[in-house]
């Protein structure tokens, strides 16, 4: 038997829908650990991707830590694939897009009221926003996109299992979703 | 019997005055489309439609069909390049599906499924475009705007009232609407509009129905765009009355 | 907004609008000519004014934005007092326009693209004006500025600064030369006004369609149609009215031999037109000036009004009873789309300059869906001397295929800059030998939508077996990048794409953002792919020429001269599609954070 494939999964700017919807394929998870042995992932909290055949991400790019994470990936997996809207077009966060991103921290930390004495956060521990939520295309490249918000269970199984084959991964009628 | 044109290797008969399109569709030959609208002249703008015609690339809903034409259609040359225009309008507009009472039942999303576009692959260009809530029944999201102009034209040609233009040159072309306010709420339009049946996206959208249907029952959940144009085609042009490719307006 | 409410308009203002729409009979397809007076007038289109106008033209009043919002030169927001554009083609470039318009910039304490805070002035930069010969050239409220210099620049900021009006600037300042710096047939013809036509009564309408078609006469405009058999189609087509319009919306960056044929010979092509009205069967034409060339609107009105009064136009032409055509004189508004024929068409209509689907053609459905005929400036001048010389001496002249004369505008890096006239079939080194050129590296003939050659083609001919023109030849030396001269070219196509098809409203501008990432070193190999793969979209799928056409300048640059784009790009597969670290400024600025993790690296 040929040696599993290193998968790591990660969310950036996401809310982890795009996992828990990864964890729908259900008992099929465990036909997929035949096959796959997990590296960084939410599943079994290893900080820092080594190197892999695969890497699924979730979320758009918000801030310089995403920035950062996504280099990670990048430089440690073969294939990269873009889960989910945010992924892909930067989905719920990008609809700061047409706002000033100072106008946005200032009205958050400094004039709504209840905010007397307030003070924008300048921690240097706290990554810093990017003035835009970008997709990950726009940053890094990206070999796949699975859309959907987030995508079934079944169409991440499809997708998967067809990667996992050597074909190109097809959704088809029913499991392509961009909602 | 009537003329025919070859389509992807078939025999396709046509009317004359007929249009490469319209003779397809009438057929049960399914040809990609956006702006084009059976109860409507054919525009040309979006370009889904582009067809080979003796080699030559063109858009079938303008292109007068004629006998012993060699159509090409479906072929993986120009659905590489459909799919190259649906996500050029991705990126063009603000297209957020999740939040969008469109969603299931729009037509950019419908060819996006059909074409199998996975991502928009270009650098979003995220435009400004302020939404229109000042009507009561009535909002507009310009956001999603693919500029078919379809409420243009059903308003003028069929609702005789003008309430929808075009402004602006290329890439800041947008929508505007007909009154010095710039609001909708200062337009003559009804809900009883042609207008407001005709979007192909979600940009005109009645309030307080939205999300109606449920996940699983909206139009193009059930069937393939490439399916649900076909039923929609047989329509004669100008007859009035509902189209199948509208939404019920009830 | 109420009239009253507007400070603007006040009852002189509603009496000037009064006089105007009636002196254009209250005709909505006039509303473009009407905006243009309307622009000049109050300088830019006020709110009062637009619901005025919808109502005495009984049009939606959105029709007015409609259709200002398409041309460059209309505002529906107050403008500057001053409205300063600096022709932005390559070759005004290449003489400093750029820096020209930085120092206004700093001298009149303003942005480009912006107006000032006390309203007087507004600078940017526009179109190609036609005057690439005499650069860098600019238009300050309308009217052409040509051989800007420091100096230049320096005493229109001060004239500017005084309010002083327009008509009080130096002569000099507008000052347009011809350059002719090689005449033929058509530059050297003697011909008496009304000779031409004369001849061409006594011999009849199908008479002049028989000889021009057998002169081989082909469009000057650039696609290079057979003239005499679009004017035989247009003369059988069906139709109430019959048009003759004269294209003279010469848009194409590099391009300004119909300014100066409009200058010089302006009585041969009315009397092309006027011959042309004969073969069809029109008693209507129209000259569709750009409106860069607005400073030449009343001399030809003058010439229009003289041939009126020597019976060469009007009614009974020559005296024959039944020959009747008039012409009227139309102007652009900044919209290098209308030089389309079926674009201009519909600005003629006074709507959006939109190229229509066709068929139907022009010739059988074109000006109010009626039989029109629609020709270049020169092609109706070369259509004149052909009727003239008759069909074998004009065929002698030229090539087998490509007939008679043609007008060449040489611009860039020459010594003498201007107008050529050559048959048909002199080749590219000839050119360059006649107009002083040294070291060219690469010329771009017709323009930015025509064909880039290098040093290895300069035995090429034109003439339609090889390189068709419509008559712009622009040199760049071996000083040049013809990278940036290609991404000049891109920002034109996106800036004049009139967004109706897909892949030309979006393409246009994705393109540009890919060059603009390349030029700002941070292009890749991925991005050329892109660029490639854009160009085939937009050449398979766009609704007219200038979509078709608006990737050439990339893909001839590429094909001839590839370094200079791969000497921009990284030795990365990929690079983000923005600046990773300058995305971080403005949360640096708002949190005063400057720590290393405040900064991003593009590649980790």
């Amino acid at each position: 038997m040929s040696k599993k494939l290193r998968v790591a999964t990660t969310s950036l700017a996401g809310c982890f829908g795009c996992h828990m919807s990864f964890l729908d394929i259900d008992e099929r998870l465990l036909t997929l650990l035949d096959l796959v042995e997990f590296d960084r992932s939410p599943i079994n909290d290893i900080k820092h991707c080594g190197p892999c055949d695969i890497g699924i991400i979730e979320g758009g790019v918000c801030n310089a830590e995403n920035v950062h994470v996504l280099h990670e990936f990048r430089k440690n997996c073969k294939i990269l694939i873009a889960i989910g809207a945010c992924a892909i077009n930067g989905g719920l966060p990008a609809q700061r897009n047409h706002l000033d991103l100072g106008s946005c921290l200032t009205e958050v930390y400094l004039t709504e009221p209840g905010l007397a004495h307030g003070h924008i956060p300048n921690d240097p521990e706290l990554p810093l926003p990017l003035d835009k939520v970008h997709p990950l295309h726009e940053v890094v490249k990206i070999d796949y996109f699975i859309p959907g918000c987030p995508p079934s269970g079944d169409a991440i199984w499809k997708f998967l299992t067809d990667l996992i084959a050597g074909k190109t991964p097809e959704l088809g009628h029913g499991l392509i979703k961009y909602d | 019997m009537s003329d025919t044109f070859q389509l992807d290797g078939a025999a396709v008969p046509f009317e004359p005055g007929q249009t490469v399109m319209q003779a397809a569709l009438a057929a049960g030959h399914y040809i990609p489309h956006l702006c084009y609208h059976p109860e409507f002249k054919p525009h040309g703008s979006c370009k889904l439609c582009t067809i080979k015609v003796n080699g030559r690339t063109t858009a079938s809903c303008t292109m007068p069909a004629e006998a012993g034409l060699s159509v090409e259609s479906d072929i993986e040359e120009l659905n590489a390049l459909r799919r190259t225009l649906v996500q050029m309008l991705f990126a063009e507009g603000n297209h957020f599906c999740p939040s969008c009472e469109k969603s299931g039942n729009c037509v950019l999303q419908a060819l996006g499924y059909d074409l199998e576009v996975h991502a928009t692959g270009f650098r979003h260009l995220y435009p400004d475009r302020p939404i229109d809530a000042s009507h009561p029944d009535i909002l507009l999201d310009f956001n999603r705007c693919v500029l078919c102009e379809l409420c243009v034209r059903a308003s003028s040609e069929v609702d005789g009232k003008n309430v929808f233009a075009l402004a602006g040159r290329g890439i800041t072309k947008h929508l505007i609407v007909n009154s010095e306010s710039g609001l909708l709420k200062d337009t003559d339009i009804a809900l009883t509009d042609k207008a407001m049946e005709v979007c192909p996206v979600g940009v005109i959208l009645k309030k307080r129905v939205g999300f109606s249907q449920p996940i699983g029952e909206r139009r193009y959940d059930q069937r393939p765009i490439s399916a649900q144009a076909l039923d929609d085609a047989p329509r004669q042009t100008g007859t009035g009355g509902s189209c199948a490719a509208c939404e019920d307006p009830s | 907004m109420l009239p009253d409410n507007d400070p603007r308009f006040d009852a002189p203002a509603r009496k000037w609008m009064d006089e105007l729409i009636s002196r254009h009979g209250g005709d909505a397809s006039r509303l473009l000519q009407i905006l243009i007076e309307v622009q000049e007038h109050f300088g830019h289109i006020p709110p009062a004014v637009a619901i005025r106008l919808s109502g005495a033209l009984d049009i939606p009043y959105a029709r007015i934005e409609n259709v200002a919002s398409f041309y460059s030169f209309l505002h529906l927001n107050p403008q500057g007092e001053y409205r300063v554009l600096f022709s932005d083609n390559i070759t005004d470039r290449m003489l400093g326009s750029e820096t020209l318009m930085e120092q206004m910039c700093q001298l009149l304490w303003l942005q480009p693209g912006k107006v000032s805070e006390d309203g007087l002035v507004s600078i940017g930069p526009t179109s190609c004006t036609g005057m690439c010969d005499q650069g860098p050239a600019m238009l300050v409220n309308g009217r052409a500025i040509t051989r800007l210099t420091h100096q230049r620049v320096q005493e229109i900021a001060q004239l500017i600064r005084n309010r002083t009006p327009l008509s009080d600037w130096p002569a000099d300042f507008f000052k347009v030369d011809d350059d002719v710096r090689r005449s033929g047939l058509l530059l050297d013809n003697k011909l008496a006004y009304g000779e031409v036509l004369h001849a061409a009564l006594a011999a009849g309408g199908q008479n002049i369609v028989d000889v021009i078609k057998a002169s081989g006469l082909r469009g000057r405009g650039g696609a290079g149609f057979p003239t005499g058999q679009k004017w035989e189609a247009c003369r059988n087509a069906e139709g109430n009215r019959h048009f003759v319009v004269c294209n003279a919306d010469e848009g194409e960056p590099g391009t300004f031999k119909d300014r100066v044929l409009l200058t010089r010979q302006a009585d041969l092509v009315f009397e092309g037109m006027t011959l042309c009205a004969l073969a069809v069967g029109a008693r209507k034409g129209f000259l569709y000036l750009r409106g860069e060339y607005r400073y030449l609107l009343e001399p030809l009105r003058a010439v229009l009004q003289r041939r009126r009064d020597s019976n060469l136009l009007g009614e009974s032409i020559l005296g024959k009873p039944g020959f009747d055509f008039d012409i009227d004189i139309h102007l652009g508004a900044g919209a290098y789309i209308c030089g389309e024929e079926s674009a201009l068409i519909e600005s003629l209509e006074g709507k959006r300059g939109v190229p229509r689907n066709r068929p139907p053609f022009p010739v059988t459905h074109g000006y109010m869906m009626q039989p029109t005929a629609v020709d270049n400036v020169e092609t109706f001048c070369q259509a004149a001397l052909a009727m003239h010389m008759g069909a074998d001496k004009y065929r002698a002249i030229g090539t087998e295929k490509s007939s008679g004369s043609k007008l060449i505008s040489v611009s860039g890096d020459c010594a003498y800059p201007g107008i050529y006239e050559y048959p048909f079939g002199v080749t590219v080194r000839e050119i360059l030998q006649d107009c002083g050129a040294v070291n060219t590296r690469a010329v771009q003939i017709s323009g930015p939508s025509g064909i880039c050659v290098g040093e290895n083609e300069f035995n090429r001919k034109l003439g339609f077996e090889d390189l068709p023109t419509a008559g712009a030849f622009m040199v760049f030396d071996d000083s040049r990048d013809m990278f940036e001269v290609a991404r000049n070219f891109v920002h034109f196509f996106a800036h004049e794409s009139c967004g109706f098809c897909t892949p030309c409203r979006v393409g246009t501008s994705i393109l540009k953002q890919t060059l603009d990432k390349i030029a700002d070193g941070h292009g890749t190999q991925y991005d050329l792919a892109e660029v490639e793969n854009l160009d085939r979209v937009l050449q398979t799928s766009s609704h007219c020429g200038l979509g078709r056409t608006a990737c050439n300048p990339v893909l001839h640059t590429l094909k001839h001269f590839r370094p200079a784009y791969e000497n921009k790009l990284k030795s990365l597969m990929f690079s983000p599609a923005f600046d990773l670290d300058g995305s971080l400024a403005r949360a640096r600025q708002m949190t005063g954070r400057d720590d290393a993790g405040a900064h991003l690296k593009e590649n980790e």
